[in-house]
Parts: structure tokens; sequence; C-alpha cells
């Protein structure tokens, strides 16, 4: 009863942001999910009606809107086109936290996040030893994009086509660096995310090649940690909050004048939401959050906005690359113009729109995993209208998207690339 | 709702698509309306057009009210279902069957999303020009049920003006069929007629029957700015007096300019105490014509300065800053009553004048946009109606603002509808007749009271 008391008493605080929503019900024409069900309760409208009857007590069944809360790729269309300025996507983190305080995490969870994710030594080994054994349960199914099908685990990922763990991750071939500034005068901080780390660390390896042909300084510290939204998106407050503080104290320790990542989602993690999700920290912990995440960048926006880069007129025979724009990184830090220069840089690629290109791909982290169904169907979306360019590579910048994308070409059987836009770009040089 | 008449919904159309728990059926409690929340007893979301009049019959057989509901973006209510029952959704009833560019009509199934339609008509030359504010979200089912209009409703009408035909089911599921796809049609009566703005209490559509048109030429566009709100709406009486109308003739005052100035930076000018942003459209020597004399008008009416669009980019920055003017008005404060009452073109400055009263009297922020043209404005209280003593403020100076509209021989809306937000002012506007002739109709129609019930004309 007690606890029922607390809850309505966090989900009050959430009322001058849920009041803000006018039922206006223009988040039905961009909603990926709603697209597809054509659900009230899967569109934002919906949710933060949820949320609102639930804290006035019109609503009894905390599970019930726990449920459809988490129906959401955290894409953040319907902020993006909110005509009042509703911030829904800071709505629904808050309320996952708040519902799973509640409600409990379930024990798959507390197994992944507070078990493992939270000890990145031990994360890094136990993903070490996988890499090792998943020849065994799988088998190569499309050469282009290097993706393999699983019978053996097919209960778990049904017909998905996966991109296997990298034998070699990135911090094993280069466990950490701190370079001066060179002929750039600038030094960056290098934050690959897991992703990039393990399972891309070809994209890792792009960036740096690229930072160091242009004379800039890396500091890329041993013991990073996941930048926390698989926590955070499933309300795990406390595991997101150790990983932001193990963050701050490996950066703590060096000079820099950004910090870049590869990953959309975790540039938008860090920039975005760690100040929103800060007021659990302590004051000297807030600042320092507050200071590091003023100079967080996607690595594209920095090649381009600081090293002042211009792409230029590609090779008469340059092969047509497709850009899908991330949700993290068009609609959550309005990057899209960047990327697509970063590919151009490299005169023996240019640039192929597709239709709807910020359109989500549908993979929302653990949605993929929990809406395997509907996250195939917005996907297959996006499949298409990359197929319909007739593109032979399709770039994006976030190794998130990259996994979606690389799943759903690869069920189609296509036979396009997956690339980083600084992949392309590294390729040149 | 007893288990063996869920299983018979379920049987009509699918598992899947009826919605049963307590958080599904809860997000169909509301629409855009700022009303109290009420739950249906049961959400259905048929996906064939002959589950849709088995479900009407089965619904009419157990005495359920019915509520149904495309996109719920409707600002009266008439989406809430205030008595319980069944909710039916119309969203998945979305093919357009026929576009047919010889005899210029369109048949389409009611879920269809106005933009979607327009979209697909302009990509065969043709035009559908009722374009409601919701119209990225709305349906056409929905846009017929309430009599949507929009910003062209001037020159080129509302939606009662492109209903050519209307299949309804009756309450026991038979098809009823009204109008044809002719230009004229005199067979029987005008049942079609009545189901424009029935607000779905007097049968369910099936299929719509709507009229195209060919799209203008040419448009040119331009913002008159004023130093008075009078001037304003006697240069929007002399235009038309010149026998130009214009596609859209739209008015903002002061405070909407400054709130979208400080949200949108599109360089209005903030001093002005008036806008009038101005499109005419059709044949490009007529267009060239009517511009030049729009201009003359509006100088010769006092305006401070004409800023004529010279291409597409500056055309869009005027309507831009049109668009912009709810959702500047809405992020000042928590709630926004988007007020519709309309008046006879000729007394907008008397409703201008009455307007500015009632914002003092009552101690609101009310924000004033809307389509001068035709008199239908958009006074747009700002408010939180979590303040208790504040919205019973708002509610008063609502009462007002419809006497005054009534008394300047106006209507209670323009284009939101009647729904549950205004049934209690009917008779104002009309007699103690004309509303019990309406009940009257209902009833025959409908005799048990099923659907939607409460709206438009009350109990």
């Amino acid at each position: 009863m007690s606890e029922m008391k607390e809850l309505l008493r966090l989900l009050g605080e959430l009322d001058d942001q849920l009041v803000g929503c006018m039922r206006c019900g223009m988040c039905q024409a961009v909603c990926p999910i709603y697209g597809q069900s054509g659900r009230e309760a899967d569109v934002a409208r919906g949710k933060i009606a949820l949320l609102e009857g639930l804290a006035h007590e019109l609503v009894k069944d905390p599970q019930g809107v726990q449920d459809k809360v988490t129906r959401c790729l955290l894409c953040g269309s319907c902020a993006a086109n909110c005509p009042s300025g509703v911030k829904a996507l800071d709505i629904f983190l808050k309320a996952r936290v708040i519902l799973t305080g509640y409600l409990g995490l379930s024990s798959v969870k507390k197994a992944i996040f507070r078990g493992m994710l939270v000890k990145p030594k031990l994360f890094n080994r136990l993903l070490g030893m996988a890499s090792m054994f998943q020849g065994l349960f799988t088998s190569p199914v499309n050469d282009i994009i290097g993706s393999s099908c699983s019978r053996f685990l097919e209960p778990v990922l049904g017909d998905r086509h996966l991109m296997l763990l990298a034998k070699t991750p990135l911090h094993k071939e280069v466990p950490s660096m701190d370079t001066p500034a060179g002929k750039s005068g600038l030094k960056v901080a290098f934050f690959p995310g897991c992703l990039a780390d393990k399972i891309f660390p070809r994209v890792g390896h792009a960036v740096l090649k690229v930072l160091n042909h242009h004379g800039v300084g890396v500091f890329m510290p041993e013991g990073q940690a996941c930048c926390g939204i698989p926590a955070l998106s499933s309300g795990d407050r406390e595991s997101y909050e150790k990983l932001v503080r193990a963050n701050l104290a490996v950066f703590a320790a060096g000079k820099f004048d950004a910090l870049v990542t590869p990953c959309a989602t975790c540039t938008s993690t860090m920039k975005k939401i760690w100040p929103m999700m800060s007021e659990g920290m302590s004051a000297s912990e807030q600042a320092a959050l507050r200071e590091l995440s003023a100079k967080i960048m996607d690595v594209n926006a920095f090649v381009v906005d600081k090293l002042g880069l211009a792409a230029p007129e590609p090779n008469a025979d340059a092969v047509s690359v497709t850009v899908h724009d991330p949700c993290h990184l068009k609609k959550s830090l309005g990057v899209s113009a960047q990327p697509r220069t970063v590919l151009s840089l490299n005169p023996h690629y240019k640039v192929t729109e597709m239709a709807a290109s910020d359109a989500c791909c549908g993979c929302g982290g653990s949605f993929t995993l929990a809406y395997a169904d509907m996250s195939a169907k917005i996907g297959q979306q996006k499949r298409d209208n990359i197929k319909n360019t007739g593109a032979q590579v399709v770039a994006m910048g976030c190794p998130a998207c990259m996994l979606q994308i690389s799943d759903m070409l690869s069920r189609n059987g296509d036979r396009v690339s997956v690339k980083h836009p600084m992949e392309l770009y590294a390729e040149g040089l | 709702m007893n288990d063996a008449l869920i299983k018979e919904f379920e049987a009509l159309v699918g598992k899947e698509n009826v919605m049963e728990s307590e958080s599904d059926r809860f997000s169909y409690a509301y629409d855009a309306a700022v009303l109290e929340p009420v739950m249906p007893a049961l959400v259905v979301r048929p996906e064939s057009r002959e589950a849709l009049g088995k479900l009407v019959k089965l619904c009419n057989d157990n005495g359920l009210p019915i509520t149904v509901r495309g996109s719920g973006t409707n600002l009266s209510g008439g989406t809430i279902p205030s008595k319980g029952g069944v909710v039916i959704l119309t969203n998945a009833l979305n093919k357009i069957i026929e576009i047919n560019e010889a005899d210029l009509y369109a048949v389409v199934e009611p879920g269809v999303l106005t933009a979607r339609f327009a979209t697909e008509v302009a990509a065969r030359g043709l035009f559908y020009p009722p374009d409601p504010g919701s119209q990225a979200v709305s349906t056409l089912g929905g846009n017929v049920a309430e009599n949507a209009g929009g910003l062209r409703g001037l020159k080129y009408g509302v939606t009662k003006d492109y209903v050519m035909g209307v299949d309804f089911f009756n309450v026991d599921g038979e098809l009823v069929k009204s109008g044809s796809r002719t230009v004229k049609c005199v067979t029987g009566l005008n049942l079609a007629g009545l189901m424009v703005g029935s607000e779905g209490t007097l049968g369910v559509f099936e299929k719509l029957i709507l009229k195209l048109t060919p799209p203008p030429l040419a448009a040119k566009a331009m913002m008159a700015i004023f130093d008075d709100v009078a001037k304003a709406s006697e240069t929007v009486a002399a235009i038309i007096a010149a026998k130009i109308v214009p596609a859209t003739l739209e008015f903002m005052d002061n405070f909407t300019i400054r709130t979208v100035e400080d949200f949108a930076h599109a360089g209005l000018p903030v001093d002005a105490q008036a806008l009038l942003l101005i499109e005419v459209d059709g044949h490009p020597g007529q267009v060239a014509d009517e511009a030049e004399k729009v201009e003359a008008i509006c100088k010769q009416m006092g305006a401070l300065r004409i800023q004529v669009a010279k291409d597409a980019a500056e055309r869009n920055k005027v309507w831009e800053a049109r668009r912009a003017a709810l959702s500047a008005l809405a992020r000042v404060s928590p709630t926004t009553v988007l007020e519709d009452a309309t008046v006879p073109r000729s007394q907008i400055p008397a409703m201008m004048h009455a307007l500015g009263g009632i914002a003092s009297k009552y101690k609101l922020t009310i924000g004033t946009f809307g389509h001068a043209g035709d008199g239908n404005l958009h006074p747009t209280i700002l408010t939180d109606r979590r303040n208790k003593e504040e919205w019973h403020r708002v509610e008063a100076a609502i009462d007002e603002i419809f006497d005054v509209a009534l008394s300047l021989g106006g209507t209670l809306s323009g284009e939101h509808g009647i729904g549950l937000a205004k049934s209690k002012y009917m008779e104002k506007e009309t007699n103690k007749a004309t509303v019990l002739f309406s009940r009257r109709l209902k009833k025959a129609l409908d005799p048990k009271g099923i659907l939607n019930p409460g709206k438009i004309i009350g109990e």
C-alpha cells in the first residue's frame, strides 16, 4: 500500500511534463510502431494518457501501463514532431525507472545488468569467451554483409541473421591510447561504445585511422563502461548510475577538447540523457558530468564541424551509397548532413538518397528482442527503401542500426554492404 | 462485459482485434477536447467493411453504445465514449477504393488518412481541397462526421462541399446507400447530407464518395501588417467587397504574433497589432491581377507594410508562420483551449473587440488567430486545467464567447463540431423545436440510443 503511494508520488512529479500533452494526436503521423499496429497505446499520446491516468488513479494496473510504456523504440520521432513541445522521451525514460522501481526488475535483466554489464572487465571476459565458441553454433549466410544464422539459438533469437562477436575486439588490439594533439591542434577522448568495440571493431579502427591522419591526439582510457542506456531503458537506475560513474572516473584522467563516439545512441545518451537523469548523483558528480557531457560529439560532426573538412567532387565511376539517418543522430542531435559529407570525403563514393531516410530502422535496443515481429516489420520497410535506391552500400552513424539493417538485408538475401561513414572515408586514406 | 459476448466480438473481427485490458481501453477514453476521459467497455478494430456492419448489429442486439473512432483528433469530445460501451476503430478500413480521373470523384473507406488521400489525388493531377489542421493524421470518415473545415474554406468550401455520397450501416447492420457518382443526383432524400456532421449519431459510415477538382495552376501569397485590429478586419471585408475570393485569408492578433516570433523566429513584426496572411490562386493571369488588387486594397485600408512572396520559399515562409501559431501558443501554458465560434465576416471587428473585453474581464490570456475570410476565428485560451479557480473563469469566458458570437448572428462551431463540449448550448443558437426535431429523428433511426449517445443533442 505504502509502495503504491510512493508510485503515485513519483508519477505526480512527472505531472508538469505530462500535462503539456494537448492530446492533438499528431504523434500518430510519425510513430513507427503506431504505423504498424494502429493502436493508440503504442503512440506517445496514448502512453502519456496512461501515465496520467495511473498518476490520478483512473488506471489501477501499473503492470499494464508498464507493458505499454516499454513497447516503444525510444526513437524520439514523437518528441521531434510534437506541436506543443512535450519531451516524450524524457517522460518515458523516467516512467520506466519509476515503474520498474515499483514492479521490480526481471531476474534475467538483473543478471545481465547487475551481474555483468556494470563490471566492464568481467563483461569483456565473458564476451571474449563467447566469441571463441559462437562459430560452433552458427553458420555464415551472407559474405557481403558478414552475417550468420543459428539453428541452435533459434528458440532465443528466432530467424534473425546475426552479426557475430568479433574475434578480436577493439580493446584487445588497442587497450588504451594517449597521444598528443598533432597538426590539427586538437585532442579528443574516444569512446567506441560496446558495439564498435565488440562487434564492429572495424569501425573503431576506422575512427582511429582518420583521427591519426588529421593529426588529432587521442585519449582512450582502459576500463570504459557501457553508456548506460540498456540499463536505463529497462528502468534499472542503479546499474545505469554505476555505469555513468565508471565512465566519469576513467575520462576524468585526461585532458581533451571533445569526446567523440561513432555510436549515435551512445552520443545522444551521454549528451542528452546523462544531464537529464543526474538528480540522484552528488553535486560534484553532477558538475563533472555536465562538463563532460558538454564535450560529447558524434564523430562525423567532429570531422566536419571541428576539422572543417569539405567533400571533393566524386569520381566519374563513384559507387552509390545510400544513407540511413539514425533516430538518435538526426532527431535527437540534429546531425544529418555531416555523415553524408564524411563518406563523400572519399571521392570513390557518392550519396544516393533513399525514401524516408530518417524513418526508424526498428532496432530500439532490446525492443528488437522483446518485440521481434514488430521490429522486423519496421525493419523491412527500411530494407525496401534501401533496396529501391539500387545502392551497393548503405551507411549510417550508429552500430545498433548497423546490426538491425544487416539482419534485415541478410534475411532478404540482399548483397548490400553495411558501413559506418567513417569506414568509407578511412578506406581512401 | 461477459466472456460469452467478448467471444462473439472475437468471432467477428479476430481475437487480435479485440482489446479488453484496462490499459488498452483507457487509451480510447479521450480525444483532443479538454474534457474528462471515460473508458469504454471494449475496443474493436474491424479489418473489413462486412465485419463493421456485423459489429453494429451485435452492439444493437445487446444494447451496447457505439462510439466510432478514426484518429481521435476532434476538439469537441465527439469520440469520448461517454456512456461506455464499444469503441469501433476505423483505422484498419483504409483502402482508397477508386480514384476516377474522368468523372472527378473518389470512393474511399472511412479510415483513409486525409493527407494520404490528398497526396494520392495530387499524384494524379487532381485536387481535394479540405485541409483541416489535423490532416496529417485525421481520417476522411472523421472529417465527414465532423464536417471538418480548414484554411481553404473561404474559396473552396469545407468537407460537406465534397461529399457526393455516403453508404452507411443502420443500427441493424443493414447497408443504406445515398448519393451517387454523378454531379447531379436527386434520387431520394438527401441522406448523405444528413450524415455529414452527424458525429456518428445516425449511422456508421461504410464508404464515402468524394468530389475532386482540377488544382489551381498558380498561387501568390502575401503578408499585410496593421497597427490596428479594426483596420485589418475592415480590409477583409473590403477584399470580398471587391469581388475577390482569396483561397486563404488568415488573421493573427498581436499576442499570437509575439508568441510565434518567440518560438519560430520567423522575422514577424512584433509591434504589429494584426497580420493578414493572404493567398490568391487560380489561372496565372487571374492570380497576377488579383494579387495586385489585393495589395492595393490593403494599402488603401491603411496597412503599414505589405510583403509579397516572390518565390516558393518566401511563400512557404508566410505559411510557416501561420502553421506555427497553434504550436507556439500551446507551449505557453499546460492547457490550450482552442475555440471556434464563428461570426459573419463583417462582424469580425466586433468579435475581436468583444474577445479583448472577455480576456480582461476574466483575467485570462487569449491569443486569437484563424480564418478571418470566413469569420471563423480561433480564440485560444492559455491556461492550466489543474488550477480549479482559473478553470472556472475559463468556463465562464467560453460561455460569454458563445453569447457574443450568437448575438452577432454567428454560430457555436465553425468546424470543430458540437460533440459533448457544446451540446448544452445547442438550444441557445437554435430553439427547443430544433433540438426536439433532431432528437425525434435520432429516436426513429436509433430506438435504443446506441449510436454515440449524448453527442450534439444531449440525452
